[in-house]
């Protein structure tokens, strides 16, 4: 069996797309690619894919991440085509590497977001996010199934900053100012999503964008507390060499009980 | 076009898009699904907006929408894309932001298409059409539209008698659609290609003319003193006095939809159909759909065999379902199911088969269906309890048949049945319908007798006959909703109260309440439209789902709006009609025949059964002559061969 990590994106009007229908939509383009998955056992046998923390709906992401397991070896950027071909524009496969170290999900502790705040002038924003940086802890309220929530939203940040830019980008060009945030967040339990910083700002600084942001997930990876950095999940698989291929006796002996 | 009228065409995604983060389930309106087509705006002369007037998840897998938008789009010069009811929470905030009804597919405003068409399964989507066209901007009654607005053109079952909504609605197709919706695109290009010569009236004259389009601005509806329609009258020359439906005869040159649309969403039906036959002549006499599609027109296996392959893989779905109003009837029905489940028996699709006969149901084609070992659960639908009533339907289902059916079934694994029936047929009494209880005991009997299992199911799921324009059944009495529920109540506790079976058998049942708005609008004529008018103005929305529907807003509206009129309600629904009574629909013809329509509801009194033309003499509905076509089905005889696998 082999084992394939994917990196894909919701972009656009896919945005939207909940996690739930992206594995419709990514399970039937597995059949259309005629990929050959492995399948759980069972009486109703799924096709083996392992999703790792989905985006929330209506955020954009660069970097989602899956692993598929398959009955034959595939090349991964063949696949990788494929796939991408075979599920709509938006959803794009951008990534894929051989799966030969374990755990990717142990190394997504962190993920960088851009949040497009238009209508809000990049002073106002550098300003609440003074605010928040400056604050040691930001208590926010979350509905959630079972009630409002009330938890800190400040210790799960490890970055936030306005960026300085110039008007709007080329693909949008509009005359409303337009304050950008980069921000950084551990994953942690319960989850501090971006919404959840937002309103964080409101709270200190009752930043209130006048159209909801447009967020957008940048990278995903594993956090370097020393540089702050959050590097690539798949950079081990890429680097970790290819397995010597064994001859098939000695696997025979190494899987034979004692 | 004009620079203004090109403006008016654009994108309103941007302000959508605004909009999304506050609604639920966004996915539904940002289009994008796998297999739609989006065409150049300037490059196409004739643009059409095809609704099904419901939400989303429902319309989406609809076939006669998705049939149409694939053979418009695949027409030079001609584009359709397709739009859907919004829920009152994104309706409320388009509202207030003033976002007009936009097409999924480039989110251009349905106001600025040439024909806004909408498919009606139900009459229950009247409201929610009128919504649209609100929100689109196009005024509801078509006497207040310009040369700019769309024509409004109403399609689908419900449109065979499309009174109830004559002053919502420019015209209307009735049958089948593939080749009704080229020809009204041919006369729309003429016309604009002329310069729109004498406006939408010339546009409209043009369609009445051809026999085959329902304007129902041009005829004029008189009523007698009682309140029946004493006639109605063309008052344009050269405009027919009656419109004839429309019929594909072959089922294998309309091999749609070629490319089904798969969306992101999840829908109602998450699976691949291909329709396997259209049209039936079992002669069930409350089957409108039965009585209006005929005749009987199969694909072929090779033609069937080839829509699956080409349809599964344009879409990765797991599963198809073969479907037509009673899918065991197809004369090769056997060698389908074989050849497809041997075909994809190793790529894990499941196969299905909805509405099967008891009749033709078969052990061999159950278990061709069921390889994978799931044996869940099958349906039937007897629709009536006694045998006595079963006659009166024509329902030609013997109980023998049915326990023998069920045998076979929970002799071969299977360990639940759901049976269908219906509440409120003609000659109904209590017994007729407490006999359904009796049914279902003997149904549990049987199967743990031959299963030797206690581990036995039987759902029956009842709901209120409606009667239905052109069907036997058009002149009958429709149960009132108290007496339907009183019914409904007194099975219940036949059920409840058997010591023995009772825990066994599970009762679903609907109340008479959304039936009786049902059959208002089913049997309606031209005055309902003031009703429709005052449930949407009151907020009406959604009324086949139970949570947004308000039988009382109906009952208040109706009550208030056919004042001025003399009739009302009850006159719509449980009023017996004559036979020298002219129905509001006697001017659209579905090729049957009324004198013959009568006669079989003079049987249906008799219980005096007829069979099926499909293998005994023709009995003379009309349809055939009428239409100038004849029943089309198999064997040809042929198999379906292996596919290569092509690695």
């Amino acid at each position: 069996m082999q084992r394939i990590r994917l990196r894909y994106t919701k972009r656009g009007r896919l945005r939207f797309t909940s996690h739930r229908d992206f594995q419709r939509a990514f399970e039937r383009a597995l059949r259309r690619a005629e990929v050959p998955m492995a399948y759980s056992a069972g009486f109703t046998p799924h096709p083996k894919v392992s999703y790792a923390n989905a985006a929330p709906t209506g955020t954009g992401s660069e970097a989602e991440y899956l692993e598929i397991a398959l009955t034959e070896a595939r090349d991964p950027e063949r696949l990788r085509l494929l796939l991408d071909e075979s599920l709509p524009a938006g959803l794009d496969v951008v990534d894929a590497v051989e799966a030969r170290t374990s755990g990717l999900a142990d190394r997504l502790t962190a993920s960088v977001w851009e949040l497009r705040l238009e209508g809000v002038r990049p002073a106002e924003a550098e300003a609440a996010v003074a605010a928040f940086n400056a604050a040691p802890t930001v208590e926010v309220q979350r509905r959630t199934k079972n009630g409002v929530r009330t938890f800190d939203t400040r210790s799960a940040v490890a970055h936030l900053e306005s960026l300085t830019t110039h008007g709007s980008p080329a693909d949008r060009p509009t005359d409303r100012p337009c304050a950008i945030l980069r921000l950084v967040v551990r994953h942690v339990t319960p989850a501090v999503r971006p919404d959840d910083v937002l309103s964080g700002l409101r709270a200190v600084a009752d930043l209130a964008p006048p159209v909801p942001a447009a967020v957008t997930r940048l990278a995903q990876g594993l956090f370097d507390e020393e540089t702050g950095a959050v590097t690539d999940p798949l950079a081990p698989d890429r680097e970790a060499k290819a397995p010597e291929p064994q001859p098939a006796a000695a696997s025979a002996a190494a899987k034979a009980p004692a | 076009m004009s620079a203004e009228a090109t403006q008016a065409a654009e994108s309103v995604f941007p302000q959508l898009e605004a909009l999304l983060p506050h609604v639920q389930k966004p996915i539904q309106y940002v289009g994008g699904e796998l297999n739609s087509t989006v065409k150049d705006w300037e490059s196409c002369d004739v643009r059409w907006a095809l609704m099904y007037p419901d939400a989303y998840e429902v319309g989406l897998p609809n076939q006669g929408v998705m049939i149409l938008y694939e053979v418009l789009n695949e027409q030079q010069g001609v584009l359709a894309e397709r739009t859907y009811s919004v829920w009152p929470d994104l309706e409320e905030l388009m509202r207030e932001h003033s976002v007009p009804q936009f097409t999924v597919d480039s989110h251009r405003p349905v106001g600025a298409f040439d024909v806004f068409g909408l498919s009606f399964s139900t009459e229950l989507g009247y409201t929610n059409m009128l919504t649209a066209l609100d929100l689109a901007g196009i005024p509801l009654e078509a006497k207040d539209r310009g040369i700019d607005d769309p024509v409004v053109l109403a399609g689908g079952h419900a449109a065979f008698n499309p009174e109830p909504i004559a002053d919502f609605i420019d015209c209307a197709v009735i049958g089948d659609g593939e080749q009704a919706v080229l020809e009204v695109t041919a006369i729309i290009r003429a016309w604009k290609a002329e310069g729109r010569p004498g406006g939408r009236e010339e546009l409209l004259l043009r369609l009445a003319r051809t026999g085959g389009v329902y304007v129902p601005g041009f005829y004029d509806v008189e009523y007698l003193p009682d309140g029946r329609i004493a006639r109605v009258v063309p008052n344009r020359s050269g405009v027919p006095w009656r419109v004839s439906k429309h019929t594909v005869m072959d089922l294998d040159e309309w091999p749609y939809p070629k490319q089904p649309l798969v969306p992101l969403a999840e829908t109602v039906h998450e699976r691949m159909s291909v329709e396997i036959f259209r049209g039936c002549t079992r002669g069930c006499r409350f089957c409108q759909a039965g009585m209006i599609t005929r005749p009987v027109r199969e694909r072929s296996i090779t033609g069937i065999g080839e829509m699956v392959d080409k349809g599964l893989k344009a879409t990765g779905f797991e599963e198809v379902g073969l479907l037509s109003l009673s899918s065991a009837d197809h004369t090769e029905i056997a060698d389908i199911a074989k050849g497809l489940a041997d075909r994809y028996e190793e790529d894990k699709v499941g196969l299905s088969l909805p509405s099967t006969r008891v009749d033709a149901f078969n052990i061999d084609l159950a278990n061709e269906l069921t390889r994978n070992g799931r044996r869940s659960g099958l349906t039937f639908a007897p629709e009536g309890g006694s045998e006595r009533i079963r006659k009166v339907i024509n329902k030609m289902v013997s109980e023998e048949d049915l326990i023998r059916t069920v045998a076979t079934a929970y002799g071969n694994g299977w360990r639940q049945v759901k049976l269908y029936f219906m509440c409120g047929l003609p000659t109904e009494t209590d017994d007729d319908v407490l006999q359904i209880a009796d049914m279902a005991t003997r149904v549990i009997a049987k199967g743990r007798e031959v299963s030797g299992s206690g581990d036995i199911r039987c759902t029956v799921s009842i709901g209120g006959f409606v009667p239905k324009p052109h069907t036997p059944f058009q002149w009958a009495p429709q149960l009132s909703a108290e007496e339907t529920d009183a019914r409904l109540q007194k099975l219940r506790d036949k059920i409840r109260g058997d010591k023995k079976y009772g825990r066994s058998i599970g009762f679903r049942y609907h109340d008479g309440k959304p039936g009786i708005v049902e059959g208002l609008l089913s049997r309606g004529d031209r005055r309902l439209g003031a009703v429709i008018r005052a449930v949407y103005d009151d907020g009406g929305r959604f009324d086949g789902w139970r949570e947004h529907f308000s039988y009382d807003r109906w009952m208040a509206c109706a009550d208030k709006a056919l004042e001025p009129t003399g009739v009302d309600v009850d006159w719509y629904t449980t009023r017996e009609r004559g036979y020298e009574e002219v129905l509001p629909w006697d001017h659209l013809d579905s090729g049957l025949d009324k004198e013959w329509l009568w006669e079989d509801w003079q049987d249906a009194l008799d219980e005096t059964e007829v069979d099926d033309c499909r293998w005994t003499p023709c009995f003379d509905c009309g349809v055939c002559p009428a239409m100038d076509t004849e029943i089309q089905v198999g064997p040809t005889g042929k198999k379906l061969l292996p596919l290569t696998v092509v690695k």
